[in-house]
């Protein structure tokens, strides 16, 4: 990568890192080992950012669905399906390159040395589906029927997957927390497996969260086609380098496709145009 | 003048249908169960409940 090119990647995680520090600004629940209780967690943030870590201001959406869901008298979130749309209809994936917190641990875990990189590989596109299907059965479809005697369901996506969660709330609370210590059991155990296998495999591959499980993403990727923010190629300029799709970690040609549901629109292809036909 | 030209009408109407839905799920009442299920530790998150 050249130095143009790192200079604004490193201008990219110094947006992302100030966005985490405000939206995690509850700076006194580190040193209590408690969370924020106030009025500001009604509202959700755009990216994946749990509510249970010590730090956060506001709701995680995809958390937040799954209890409007699975909640007894509710079986659709129009709160938060309305704040996805609206965040996916102004910038769709611009919020996973720029605004999500966990996006950023993932970009800072591959900068981490590794002999063998990894690009592309044989399953890869198709992998690159399966968050659609955790975001249809984990999010909505087993919150929504696997309920118990009360009618509640709980947020199944949070409980058996999300690396985030562990990250950001599991790991502070319980080490800030002597009672949490002693009612640790196997769930404990296999989301820290699962965090563990995340940050491994994203030193090896570029954000592999974000391309294969990532409900929220799965969301945003849909709107990204058609968001008001969106990137454009003049092909009167393009002379067809590829330069963009060379430089592209999502592994997408903005030549074919500029607004592809994989864009997390990081601006690495838009730096890389030497013609700037990208805008 | 051009950009505001090229911006997406269908972005601009699903923006605006979101904000409508965020007000329907308001009056609904969902947004005190967002706020109870934030404002409290989430077992299930942590890796506990």
């Amino acid at each position: 990568m050249d130095k143009k090119q790192n200079r604004n990647e490193w201008k990219r995680h110094g947006v992302q890192a100030v966005w985490a520090l405000l939206t995690n600004s509850y700076l006194l629940g580190f040193a209590e080992g408690k969370i924020y209780r106030g009025k500001l967690k009604n509202l959700c943030v755009p990216g994946l950012n749990c509510y249970s870590c010590p730090g956060a201001v506001g709701a995680c959406p995809i958390g937040a669905m799954q209890a409007v869901i699975g909640s007894w008298n509710f079986k659709f979130a129009f709160y938060v399906a309305g704040f996805l749309m609206f965040v996916g209809a102004l910038m769709g994936r611009f919020v996973c390159g720029w605004l999500c917190p966990f996006g950023l641990i993932q970009d800072l875990l591959h900068k981490i040395p590794f002999p063998q990189k990894i690009g592309i590989f044989r399953g890869d596109k198709l992998l690159r589906k399966l968050k659609y299907v955790i975001l249809l059965v984990f999010v909505i479809l087993l919150p929504m029927f696997a309920v118990d005697i009360m009618g509640q369901g709980a947020p199944y996506f949070c409980k058996l997957i999300c690396p985030a969660g562990t990250l950001e709330g599991g790991i502070p609370l319980v080490l800030l927390n002597q009672s949490m210590r002693s009612v640790l059991g196997w769930l404990y155990a296999w989301k820290n497996a699962l965090l563990l296998i995340t940050i491994f495999l994203s030193v090896l591959i570029y954000r592999p969260f974000c391309k294969y499980i990532c409900p929220l993403g799965a969301v945003y990727s849909v709107f990204n086609p058609i968001s008001v923010f969106r990137y454009r190629v003049d092909k009167e300029k393009c002379t067809g380098c590829k330069a963009c799709a060379k430089v592209c970690k999502m592994q997408v040609d903005p030549t074919l496709n500029a607004n592809h549901p994989e864009c997390i629109r990081c601006g690495a292809c838009k730096k890389a145009c030497p013609e700037n036909a990208i805008r | 003048m051009r950009k505001f030209l090229h911006v997406s009408k269908g972005g601009v109407c699903l923006a605006a249908l979101g904000l409508v839905m965020m007000g329907i799920g308001i009056l609904r009442g969902e947004m005190p169960i967002v706020l109870q299920k934030a404002i409290n530790i989430c077992m299930e998150c942590i890796g506990i409940g």
